[in-house]
């Protein structure tokens, strides 16, 4: 029997912004617990939500990103459940009339493109912090009242490489609207999945089975594979299966059982009575689209087809607004494309890794890299000065100022390089029989003696002919 | 009187609330809610056809808070005030993780 595979993925994305969705109490990680709360946070009595503005703006603004309707009459809903992450026993969130829906995203898996569709967005509280020890619970309500988007998919994502791609351009789209930092491993991006298997041909979906809170893209994508199989296994030897909540076992790389769902949830959902109505006018929606920074498909195809880098290194530019800005900013400082590219995967990339800083935290800048770049191009420093050059930026320091100083101008001058270069080649008879004799390596022997002469400063392309052509004589 | 609501569906209800019900208080409860909800119905006369539902019941439209963070220094009398406390944090008995859905 063949099967297809359909997948739903939750995404629930943490806001940047100053203050919380309903209280102005501030947003900050890793304060003293419960420090960024106030009476609101904690659900007093008589006390009333005023609904961020800012959070609204970042709703409107990721809904364009992903190609959805702005729903111009948006409400919010109380969604009600007890649970000591939140004292109010309910849930400020969007059911009815979510400020977002039918967007979609772009995915290109093997070589084949294809939309994924959005069903909806939610603008909505986050919920407390709770860490458990065997005799008691210990609740920060720091987190209560974050705002939060969640983007839920339409059963569009037939596999789990599917479902990573989407994620990762998901990612992509909503980093580059700068409303959130997208990351999984600090939590401002988490996921959700259902997946169920059917019969080829069957009109029915398969019962589902949820995942919820896995912590990588990665393990999104192992949960999923796993449990394609698993759920084949079952179905094939007569079982059935059961709508369940599974956990992903980071070491098994297996799923298990966590409970299973008996009936449907029943949060009671009802239009919230204590926040004003919202009306989104066309004049607001048009503004921020206007502030929308170019999204990095576009970016992607500008970088291929107008400067003409690898589809690979556009891919890797594009991983964040930070890095793509900063890449634009080298190319219209004068930098040569490919080698601009070439640095920021490279020496840029191991010292973010290396000293485990983004991009805008050091100070190298764009300015800097494209002037070093230019001196590469130009002839001035050979590709290994450039390495001590690079050194220089990361500290602060103007590459030219720096080469001048130091003295690192490459040495081109053939008049100069002459004698060198016949003095080497008299004081190695050896070296000059073996080339002779076809052996290529000769000639990196005598480059080395050169470079030695010159203390590294001679361009190395101009020696590598120059001993050609005095051995070829 | 004709039924409104069940035993069961007040059984289900109290779950929800996280109220202990005993069984043989359920035939009290149900009359009440019963009676209650009939309250209600007296609302269906009226005819809502083709009208909106309500979401808001406030003549305010488009209230908004500018995106301002503000300190308002509750956390040690809010703390002070919770039933238990320690390391800056709610104490609160053991919390047996029933939905799943929380760290």
């Amino acid at each position: 029997m063949n099967f297809e595979t359909t997948i739903g993925l939750e995404v629930h994305v943490e806001l940047k912004t100053h203050s919380k969705i309903f209280s102005p109490s501030p947003v900050e990680f890793g304060d003293e617990p419960n420090s960024n709360t106030n009476v609101i946070d904690w659900g007093y009595p008589g006390v009333l939500p005023t609904t961020n503005k800012g959070v609204v703006h970042d709703g409107i603004m990721a809904g364009l990103a992903l190609h959805a309707t702005i729903e111009k009459n948006p409400h919010f809903d109380r969604k009600n459940y007890f649970y000591p992450d939140n004292p109010k026993a309910y849930q400020i969130t969007q059911s009815e009339k979510p400020i977002a829906h039918d967007g979609w995203v772009e995915v290109e898996v093997d070589g084949q493109k294809k939309k994924i569709g959005i069903a909806e967005m939610h603008i909505e509280e986050d919920a407390g912090k709770n860490t458990h020890e065997s005799e008691h619970s210990f609740v920060d309500l720091n987190r209560q009242g974050t705002p939060l988007i969640e983007i839920v998919s339409k059963p569009d994502i037939t596999s789990p490489d599917e479902a990573y791609a989407y994620l990762e351009q998901l990612r992509q789209i909503v980093q580059f609207t700068g409303i959130s930092d997208v990351k999984m491993e600090e939590g401002s991006m988490r996921v959700d999945t259902n997946i169920s298997i059917r019969p080829v041909g069957q009109k029915e979906f398969g019962t589902k089975v949820e995942m919820k809170n896995i912590n990588s893209f990665n393990y999104v994508k192992k949960s999923l594979e796993y449990e394609e199989q698993r759920q084949q296994r079952v179905i094939m030897s007569g079982g059935t299966i059961q709508q369940e909540t599974r956990r992903f076992d980071e070491t098994t790389g297996q799923t298990e059982l966590m409970r299973v769902k008996e009936g449907s949830d029943d949060y009671r959902y009802f239009p919230e009575p204590d926040l004003p109505a919202l009306t989104i006018s066309q004049d607001w929606i048009d503004s921020i689209a206007k502030e929308l920074p170019e999204p990095p498909a576009k970016r992607r195809e500008r970088y291929v087809n107008e400067l003409g880098i690898t589809d690979y290194d556009a891919m890797v530019i594009t991983q964040t607004k930070e890095m793509s800005d900063f890449f634009d900013k080298m190319i219209a400082a004068g930098a040569a494309a490919k080698l601009a590219a070439n640095y920021l995967q490279g020496d840029v990339n191991a010292y973010m890794n290396d000293n485990q800083v983004e991009l805008q935290d050091t100070k190298i800048t764009p300015e800097h890299l494209a002037t070093m770049i230019k001196l590469i191009t130009d002839g001035t420093i050979s590709s290994k000065m450039a390495k001590k050059v690079f050194k220089a930026i990361t500290k602060g320091e103007e590459p030219k100022k720096f080469v001048e100083e130091k003295g690192m101008v490459q040495l081109s001058d053939p008049a100069k390089l002459q004698p060198i270069v016949d003095e080497v080649v008299a004081a190695n008879p050896q070296s000059v029989e073996d080339f002779h004799n076809g052996k290529d390596r000769a000639i990196g022997y005598l480059v080395g003696q050169i470079m030695k002469q010159t203390h590294g400063k001679a361009n190395p392309q101009v020696i590598n002919k120059m001993l050609k052509d005095s051995m070829s004589k | 009187m004709t039924e409104k609501i069940s035993e069961d569906q007040v059984k289900h209800v109290a779950e929800l609330a996280k109220l202990k019900i005993a069984d043989d208080q359920l035939p009290y409860f149900t009359t009440q809610l019963d009676q209650i909800i009939g309250l209600f119905e007296t609302l269906s006369e009226v005819d809502t056809d083709g009208v909106e539902p309500t979401s808001s019941v406030t003549d305010q439209i488009n209230v908004m808070r500018d995106d301002v963070a503000e300190d308002w220094h509750q956390r040690q009398a809010l703390l002070d005030n919770a039933p238990d406390t320690a390391d800056g944090y709610i104490r609160v008995p053991t919390i047996i993780d029933e939905s799943g859905e929380n760290e």
